[in-house]
């Protein structure tokens, strides 16, 4: 069979209906709604919110009561089996690897991202090429994390020694000296190698956010430092680290939630094979391919109790930012 | 900046002079050296990428038994890989079809969310009613739900209905051929709400009052206000929120491979190129050229509108 348009035009056109009858709901709502001032703004508030209500009760806050309940279910969802599913969790080896490899990410992959894009913000920061550098680190945030598992998945591409290697990584260890390795496959290595996927994507967004971070510090105070005779090493320390710590906790915290639910990498990467896999993949490898959905929601249960405090530290804190200015 | 005021003696600005010229190398030094690790850094971003970009265009019979790099000495390009990866057999991928289907995927679910955003930013915003901070905050709150705490309840919707009380209120969702979008389109709006909802919300907030209060005094109801005064007036807001939603929706894996269920009529690029990572692993001409296929709208959209993003980006984490 050869690809034909014609045969892809069903999805267009119905595309475009959906589009064209979301706006047409919408249209008429808003017309509905057109009545000049009356005391009863309550119902066309409701109006307002309806949509937004409807899909994020169903589509959300149902959900999580559900998952918890299943959680303490059975495989069905039918029988109730208290804390069994966690306690299986906690107990069998290969989700405590889980366990560890979502912790080891956790450990790694903000701090690293933070401090490179951190760095790399302090370097380029109001130099000639800036704007041409940052769009270079920041790039990898517009693919996808399958692109970027694809992209990194060559570069570790593995050939028998006998062979030229292809696989930029392994070259670079062929010409020190050393054997090419499936690294991949590698334990704990392999992870390790996941996680630096990971940083590779984040560092753009950490650079842009602390660049924003450091533009903002008042220009007197950096010349005053520098009058006094303040090196670049004591500049970064003593003005530049104070003045963008509350921002650099947000990058860090941001990028730690992100972590937590890490999927696609993993996904194309190992497909959580060779002992990557993590919280978010194990969850969908037993609810989803597995039939598992009591182990798979308590996994998703145990994710979203791990976000939790990070978030609210994310409020508290961007509360307290707003206060100040 | 405070200028330096021409007043005052000279005579102990002459070894300032001296410590400045010692200083000025030493600057130049650590700005060379600072210099270096920029260059590092940013090479180690793009080399991999460029690795890729490069095999893309070599035959496949090169890819296979040389590294990319040797290309520059032996240049020999190529768009096989292109065409076998978007119009050959099923099993080269056909990317066409797929890419035909992440854009009817993303286009609505990033529509869909600017609207139903904006809607209820506007009423949490300026119109009035009771319980109007208590429901912002519990939607601020939804922010933190992780997507997997909603997919199987959510898919149990479309395959099953719902039942309230044994009543059946809502069909089964039975949508065969392109109308199987539909799942999708609903999981990414129900997804996209909080943040957008969120983002909006801080801009529309920040509207002058007397631009209301003047529209209200000419007779202008709510809905006329909303399209014809705060639309215009938040389109940058709309336009960074519709550049993360799309980026999103264009690259979203996990949501797509449970709301398609990898069905090769309605699944996206991502769910594809995952597949083949996994069944060709080694097939790089495809995989090279296959991942560059599903980078080129992002990256458009990302060169293009990057003011945008930006802004965005830093309105989401900054004040957030």
């Amino acid at each position: 069979m050869e690809f034909s348009l014609l045969s892809e035009l069903p999805k267009l056109v119905w595309m475009l209906i959906g589009i064209a009858a979301f706006l047409a709901v919408i249209g008429l709502m808003l017309v509905l709604v057109d009545v000049p001032r009356t005391r009863r703004d309550r119902w066309q508030a409701f109006l307002f919110l309806a949509p937004a209500l409807i899909l994020l009760v169903g589509g959300l806050v149902y959900p999580v009561l559900r998952t918890t309940w299943l959680s303490f279910h059975d495989r069905t969802g039918t029988e109730f089996i208290g804390l069994a599913n966690y306690v299986w969790m906690f107990q069998r080896p290969e989700i405590l690897l889980v366990l560890r490899n979502t912790l080891l990410w956790v450990l790694f992959a903000p701090i690293m991202a933070t401090a490179i894009g951190l760095l790399y913000a302090v370097l380029i920061d109001r130099s000639r090429f800036e704007t041409v550098a940052k769009s270079l680190v920041f790039m990898p945030m517009a693919i996808s994390f399958v692109g970027a598992g694809i992209i990194w998945r060559f570069v570790f591409a593995y050939r028998p020694a006998d062979q030229e290697q292809y696989g930029l990584f392994n070259q670079i260890v062929v010409r020190l000296g050393g054997e090419p390795q499936l690294w991949l496959l590698d334990q704990p290595v392999n992870t390790f190698l996941l996680i630096m996927v990971l940083i590779w994507v984040q560092a753009g967004f950490a650079m842009v956010v602390m660049s924003a971070a450091i533009k903002a510090i008042p220009a007197e105070i950096v010349e005053a430092a520098r009058i006094d005779g303040a090196g670049p090493w004591q500049l970064f320390t003593r003005i530049t680290l104070p003045s963008v710590w509350p921002t650099l906790l947000v990058v860090l915290i941001t990028i730690t939630v992100q972590t937590l639910k890490v999927f696609d990498i993993v996904r194309t990467m190992t497909a959580g094979n060779y002992g990557t896999s993590v919280i978010a993949n194990e969850m969908y490898s037993r609810a989803f391919q597995q039939g598992q959905v009591g182990q798979g929601s308590a996994l998703a249960v145990f994710l979203f109790v791990l976000v939790i405090p990070l978030v609210i530290v994310q409020i508290r804190r961007s509360r307290k930012t707003r206060e100040l200015l | 900046m405070s200028r330096p005021t021409p007043t005052g003696d000279t005579a102990h600005t002459i070894p300032d002079v001296r410590a400045g010229a010692a200083a000025r190398v030493r600057r130049r030094l650590s700005r060379g050296a600072a210099s270096l690790a920029a260059l590092v850094i940013a090479v180690l971003w793009t080399l991999p990428t460029a690795g890729l970009f490069v095999s893309s265009f070599r035959p496949a019979e090169d890819i296979r038994t040389t590294g990319w790099w040797t290309f520059f000495a032996d240049p020999k390009i190529t768009l096989d890989n292109y065409r076998d990866v978007l119009f050959g057999s099923a099993s080269d991928g056909r990317l066409a079809s797929y890419f035909v289907n992440s854009i009817a995927i993303t286009l609505p679910a990033t529509i869909f969310v600017l609207g139903v955003a904006a809607l209820a930013a506007y009423a949490l915003a300026w119109i009035d009613f009771r319980g109007r901070d208590w429901l912002f905050l519990g939607i601020f709150a939804l922010q933190i739900v992780p997507l997997q705490m909603s997919l199987v309840p959510l898919l149990r919707f479309f395959s099953q209905g719902v039942t309230v009380a044994g009543l059946q209120v809502l069909p089964a969702w039975e949508l065969g051929g392109a109308m199987a979008f539909t799942n999708v389109w609903v999981a990414h709006t129900i997804f996209g709400l909080p943040l957008g909802i969120f983002l909006l919300h801080n801009f529309i907030s920040q509207l002058p009052k007397s631009l209301f209060e003047a529209a209200r005094v000419d007779g202008a109801g709510h809905g006329r206000i909303f399209t014809r005064i705060v639309l215009p007036l938040i389109a940058p807001a709309l336009v960074s929120l519709g550049i993360f939603q799309f980026l999103w929706v264009w690259n979203d894996l996990l949501v797509a491979l449970i709301f398609t269920g990898g069905d090769s009529s309605t699944a996206p690029l991502t769910v594809r190129l995952a597949e083949l990572a996994g069944t060709r692993g080694e097939a790089w001409h495809r995989l090279t050229a296959g991942a560059f296929v599903s980078m080129v709208i992002p990256l458009l959209v990302f060169f293009l509108l990057q003011r945008y993003f930006v802004r965005g980006l830093l309105a989401g984490s900054v004040k957030g």
